[in-house]
């Protein structure tokens, strides 16, 4: 069953005569990382906050796992879903663990189930066990966003709205925390929405992007899709999708080993520098021009896995079907 | 000082009567205060109209206010209750209600899309949040209290008033002396204390 259907969800603020969101239906399974992209103002946010009903749709439905939101009890709903949002909104006064305690406590856990929790959430999020009990304002920002994501998954929900939770950070952190949301989305599988308006971030965390505009989806695809065939100017403008550099970046070594239209090099000479499977493209171009040699050795785990050749590069920007595919 | 020494006794039951005065008021105040500051955040157009009474209110002269309440309530305790209890909601609700709609927008939004219902939202975030402020309030409060509550000995109300008055009536330098001590140390203990509590209730909050 789907994780989220949305059915022409409509917002229209008192006093405003364009809605924010208009008539939008998508539907989310279940495991997705999903986008919201698009400038200020283009209805994302409303868009995110209509799924905990922080703002309440003036037209349409949507249903969560199949269930109708609308006739589930608001804050019953809410605990279900996991919460962040870019100024954390850590609760200042309490610690560590008892904000990470929130909905665990609101749901009438009880406490050693709790205590565990937190301890593995900790864990989790990569924050020492030690950080239990210090206040909000003892972390730094980056911290405190680890806190935030630990909170939010704190009750083990299936789905998780995420609203620029990495928008206040310095690149660097927000770089690594990107990392370990992938890593941590490997392991746990929820499915996340996640608002953003920063096209690296999207095309970094995205199993699919939903792309919006003046309240409307633009276009919702993968990552490799908007790149390689953006629907719309609009779309192009915003990932830069002339830019070959960028698709090749979303495309990792191994899969363009296994294109169909190539045969696999026999030619094993040693090289310095090898490729490892889960490169992507864009590393391995730079490579190739920086040595200078026609082709690259592959290397996993000490065995020789093939020879990536320019002539693979190009195949793979050819072929729609490789573009189309997740990665 | 010798004075306070040899009569320690009575004197001790006038700061007992002082306490107890102040003690009682201070408590009805904040019964009345907290729900009016919290109806007045949840219906904001009620604000400017309330504070403005409360603050018509705080400008009457205590002891114009005592006065005017015997024909009401008589002498003794309770108008004297009646008017500290007036004079400490200004400064209480006006705390309270800066207090709670201070608190930053992002913070409540977390509250809510975590799934928290108005109360669990104003006993779990809001409320705690808004303490410190509300204490700085009930301190200054306090303080105004234990000085108005002297004035009330005027009408028969008790407390170290009593020696203020009775010393000017029988022109007791000592007397004086000895009440306007006892009052000022009440009012420095209450400061001191009360400091201490504000202190605890900012943990977290001063980075």
């Amino acid at each position: 069953m789907s994780m989220l259907v949305a059915d022409e969800l409509t917002k229209l603020f008192p006093g405003e005569s364009q809605p924010a969101v208009d008539a939008v239906s998508f539907t989310v399974e279940p495991g997705e990382f999903i986008v919201l992209l698009g400038p200020s103002g283009c209805g994302k946010t409303t868009l995110l906050k209509m799924i905990n009903r922080l703002y309440e749709p003036t037209s349409g439905r949507f249903f969560i796992e199949g269930v109708d939101a609308h006739d589930m009890p608001v804050t019953e709903l809410r605990r279900r879903i996991g919460y962040a949002i870019q100024q954390t909104g850590l609760f200042p006064h309490l610690r560590i663990a008892q904000n990470i305690a929130v909905v665990p406590r609101l749901l009438g856990w009880p406490r050693e189930r709790i205590e565990a929790r937190i301890d593995e959430l900790l864990d989790l999020v990569g924050l020492p066990r030690e950080f239990r009990q210090r206040y909000p304002r003892q972390l730094s920002g980056g911290q405190q966003q680890r806190v935030g994501l630990a909170r939010a998954l704190a009750a083990d929900p299936a789905m998780m709205l995420m609203d620029e939770p990495f928008g206040a950070l310095d690149a660097i952190t927000r770089t690594r925390l990107q990392d370990e949301l992938m890593a941590i989305q490997r392991k746990l599988h929820k499915t996340i929405l996640f608002v953003t308006h920063d096209i690296e971030e999207a095309l970094r965390l995205a199993d699919r992007v939903m792309v919006m505009k003046d309240g409307r989806i633009v276009q919702f695809a993968t990552p490799l899709m908007l790149l390689a065939q953006p629907e719309d100017p609009f779309v192009a403008e915003l990932t830069g999708a002339s830019d070959l550099l960028r698709q090749l970046s979303l495309i990792t070594v191994e899969r363009a080993l296994a294109h169909p239209g190539l045969q696999p090099s026999t030619d094993e000479t040693a090289d310095l520098t090898p490729l490892h499977p889960q490169d992507d493209l864009r590393l391995a171009l730079t490579r190739l021009l920086s040595v200078g040699d026609e082709g690259l050795v592959v290397v996993e785990d000490g065995r020789t896995c093939g020879r990536l050749t320019l002539s693979h590069l190009q195949a793979v920007l050819r072929d729609p079907a490789l573009l189309g595919a997740q990665r | 000082m010798t004075y306070l020494v040899q009569n320690w006794r009575s004197v001790g039951s006038l700061v007992v009567e002082h306490l107890w005065l102040t003690l009682s008021a201070l408590a009805i105040a904040l019964v009345i205060a907290v729900p009016t500051s919290i109806l007045l955040v949840r219906i904001p157009r009620l604000r400017g109209p309330v504070l403005g009474l409360l603050g018509v209110l705080y400008t009457i002269p205590s002891l114009s206010l005592l006065v005017l309440l015997i024909p009401l309530l008589g002498l003794g305790y309770w108008p004297a209750v009646v008017t500290l209890v007036i004079y400490a909601q200004l400064v209480l609700v006006r705390n309270l209600v800066v207090g709670l709609t201070e608190i930053d927008a992002a913070i409540l939004e977390a509250a809510n899309g975590m799934g928290m219902n108005g109360w669990q939202r104003l006993i779990i975030v809001e409320f705690p949040l808004a303490l410190p402020l509300l204490l700085a309030g009930l301190r200054i409060a306090t303080l105004s209290t234990i000085g108005i509550a002297t004035i009330a000995a005027f009408i028969n109300a008790g407390g170290l008033g009593m020696l203020l008055f009775d010393g000017v009536r029988s022109s007791n330098q000592e007397k004086i002396v000895a009440g306007a001590i006892a009052v000022s140390l009440l009012a420095f203990g209450a400061n001191a204390l009360l400091r201490q509590v504000e202190r605890w209730s900012r943990r977290g909050l001063d980075a």
